[in-house]
């Protein structure tokens, strides 16, 4: 695997999810090339899981950012895994997580992965609104 | 309530099948025909751990779905059935009643030419979606509930200005 790309995560969903949180994360920390988009628009299943495949290898990015739980992405990475062991994949993706995993000094993409799902877990809340 | 929306996908259950449809139509099982996954389970816990706890997942092959179809349109609540490719659904509705089939999502391959941004077809595959129509079902395509279905022809007369 390579170490040369500042890239540590993939970040994988539907539309623009990806391109679009990934230039949230670029606007607030200037960090945006940590994570790079991947555009699924048109790809059978097969095809997502060779694209993932294919950016881990040429980054070499330990970790996955989908959005939804039943998404294709999230799909195509599950199966990747069976064979990517040392990959970790988080869906339910959201801007506070991204933040914090590409803000973290953590010693490990897998450790910074686990502690900015638990900041984006208590970052949801609602306010207002009638009782 | 029955099957309310009989489906060819190629990604199978996904945001637009859990979501998309399976929110508005207040879907409470998906039948997924598809021998390949019938036959893995490790496939069958991907699909099952994809879906909100209230949808369940029913997995079959081609030839047994084909006369359990009945018995799922008397079910009390709605479902979806999914096939990820066209001779699936040809032989559930040969063998198995389905009148309407929605062409939902069959991606980019080699081999295959772009009809809209979701359907892309080999010759062979735009052969077998007309027999599927030919056959007496009515198949318009549309990924997701607020898109117009698109009819077979209007879409296969799309593809070839495109091309």
């Amino acid at each position: 695997m390579s170490e040369a790309s500042g890239v540590r995560a993939l970040v994988a969903g539907h539309g623009d999810f990806a391109a679009g949180l990934i230039s949230a994360v670029e606007a607030v920390t200037g960090l945006g090339e940590m994570l790079e988009p991947i555009q699924v628009k048109g790809l059978c299943g097969e095809d997502i899981q060779q694209l993932l495949r294919e950016r881990l290898q040429a980054t070499g990015a330990l970790v996955i950012f989908t959005d939804l739980q039943a998404g294709s992405c999230t799909m195509a990475a599950r199966r990747l895994l069976r064979d990517m062991p040392q990959v970790l994949l988080v869906s339910g993706t959201n801007l506070p997580m991204l933040l914090d995993f590409v803000m973290s000094s953590a010693p490990t993409p897998h450790d910074a992965a686990h502690a900015a799902v638990d900041r984006a877990r208590s970052a949801i809340a609602a306010y207002g609104g009638p009782a | 309530m029955t099957l309310v929306l009989n489906r060819i996908d190629d990604r199978l259950i996904h945001g637009q099948v859990v979501v998309g449809w399976g929110q508005p139509l207040d879907v409470r099982f998906i039948v997924l025909v598809d021998d390949a996954v019938a036959a893995s389970d490790w496939e069958k816990e991907l699909y099952r751990m994809g879906v909100p706890p209230e949808m369940e997942v029913r997995f079959h092959s081609a030839a047994e779905a084909a006369p359990l179809l009945d018995v799922y349109r008397t079910e009390s609540h709605p479902g979806i059935l999914l096939t990820g490719d066209i001779a699936t659904m040809r032989e559930l509705v040969l063998h198995g009643g389905v009148r309407e089939v929605n062409v939902g999502g069959i991606h980019h391959r080699a081999g295959r030419r772009q009809y809209l941004r979701y359907v892309f077809l080999t010759a062979d595959e735009q052969r077998a979606l007309r027999e599927v129509a030919a056959l007496g079902a009515l198949v318009t395509a549309q990924d997701v509930p607020a898109a117009r279905a698109v009819p077979l022809e209007e879409m296969l007369a799309s593809g070839e200005v495109a091309s």
